[in-house]
């Protein structure tokens, strides 16, 4: 019996495990604090061109947001390689948008209805006929703010 | 018998670390926020007769289905844009404008008030090409008012600042100077040299 005791004794001691909640809870945090919430689930293909003369998009003013592009690799088979539209979390036709707008508009305060911007994150790949639609759609609602969203670039023709 | 156990490792600091290692990370971690090209789209109205503008002051770039640009009915690079759009914008034909540094060329715009850049593309011109253009023509206002501003700005009390710091600065709400004055002054620049840039939609 005291031979199999002493093998015992000789082990590991355990790790200490009273700093896990600690380590838990600095993942937490961190993952709290610097989660952006994604509104929708990108159904289209969304790599952003680059331009360096940009401004941030204000956000102190409401944003909707369009995606317009290819629809991604597991949507394909059945939706095509068509550019398409996306409004939320859903393919869209052209003429959503007006609804669309019109939706957004409704969830805001009165004072803010016409700051509304529209952020057009459109693909890199696109044609500018669908673009054009869009852009067409939404002078019809009379949205007239819009933002290209781009990627940031270095300025590589400065003629100063 | 031979082996001993192995000392037990001191945890009491960890909770330390681990909060060192939260406060580095909160204070490094920066939400990425959404940047682009602001544009305005004109309303849709019913415009009997549109403006009558001279041929001069009228700056065209086409883009085909091919991504090739054509200014001014000559085939153009996309880095030669930029250049091409200041001399047009800062030709200062009639010599009003004070600023102007162009070569005055009479068969040229104007003046930057008058002078409008208008672009066309095609239904199946790339996006990315048509951000490109966007991108370099907002270059060329905003390269013309970066000038201007450096001018101005220092006997209005924004020393070394240009059009584009300014327009940060108004936005930034830790800048400690006059945002009043500094918002008449970003009010003047963009008067003397707005953005008139048209598209045409077929």
């Amino acid at each position: 019996m005291s031979k199999f005791k002493k093998k015992k004794d000789g082990g590991l001691a355990p790790i200490n495990t009273a700093s896990l909640p600690d380590i838990v809870f600095m993942l937490l945090f961190f993952f709290m604090v610097a989660t952006v919430m994604r509104e929708n689930t990108l159904k289209v293909a969304n790599s952003l061109p680059a331009a360096n003369q940009i401004e941030k998009l204000d956000k102190k003013s409401p944003v909707s947001y369009i995606y317009v592009g290819k629809p991604s690799d597991n949507y394909a088979p059945r939706y095509g390689k068509e550019a398409r539209i996306q409004l939320n979390d859903n393919y869209a036709d052209l003429k959503d948008i007006a609804s669309f707008i019109s939706a957004e508009r409704a969830a805001l305060r009165e004072e803010l209805v016409n700051s509304l911007t529209v952020a057009l994150k459109v693909d890199r790949k696109t044609n500018m006929g669908v673009v054009g639609d869009v852009k067409h759609e939404l002078r019809k609602v009379n949205a007239l703010k819009i933002n290209y969203i781009t990627a940031a670039s270095e300025d590589t023709n400065k003629a100063e | 018998m031979a082996k001993r156990a192995a000392p037990e490792v001191n945890a009491g600091s960890m909770a330390d670390i681990a909060f060192l290692l939260l406060i580095f990370f909160l204070v490094t971690t920066t939400i990425e926020k959404d940047s682009g090209i602001p544009r305005k789209l004109p309303p849709i109205e019913d415009v009997t007769e549109p403006p009558i503008i001279k041929q001069k002051n009228i700056f065209t770039v086409l883009v085909n289905k091919n991504n090739d640009l054509l200014v001014e009915d000559e085939p153009m690079e996309v880095k030669d844009l930029r250049a091409a759009a200041v001399d047009f914008l800062d030709n200062n034909g009639d010599r009003s404008c004070s600023f102007c540094k162009g070569k005055k060329d009479e068969k040229s715009s104007d003046n930057p008030d008058k002078a409008v850049i208008s672009l066309k593309n095609a239904r199946e011109t790339n996006y990315e090409t048509y951000i490109t253009i966007q991108n370099e023509l907002v270059a060329a206002y905003n390269q013309l008012r970066n000038r201007r501003a450096l001018e101005i700005g220092a006997s209005k009390g924004f020393p070394n600042m240009n059009f584009v710091q300014m327009q940060a600065n108004k936005k930034d709400v830790r800048f400690n100077g006059n945002k009043e004055k500094l918002k008449a002054v970003i009010e003047q620049i963009k008067k003397e040299i707005p953005q008139k840039l048209s598209e045409i939609v077929e």
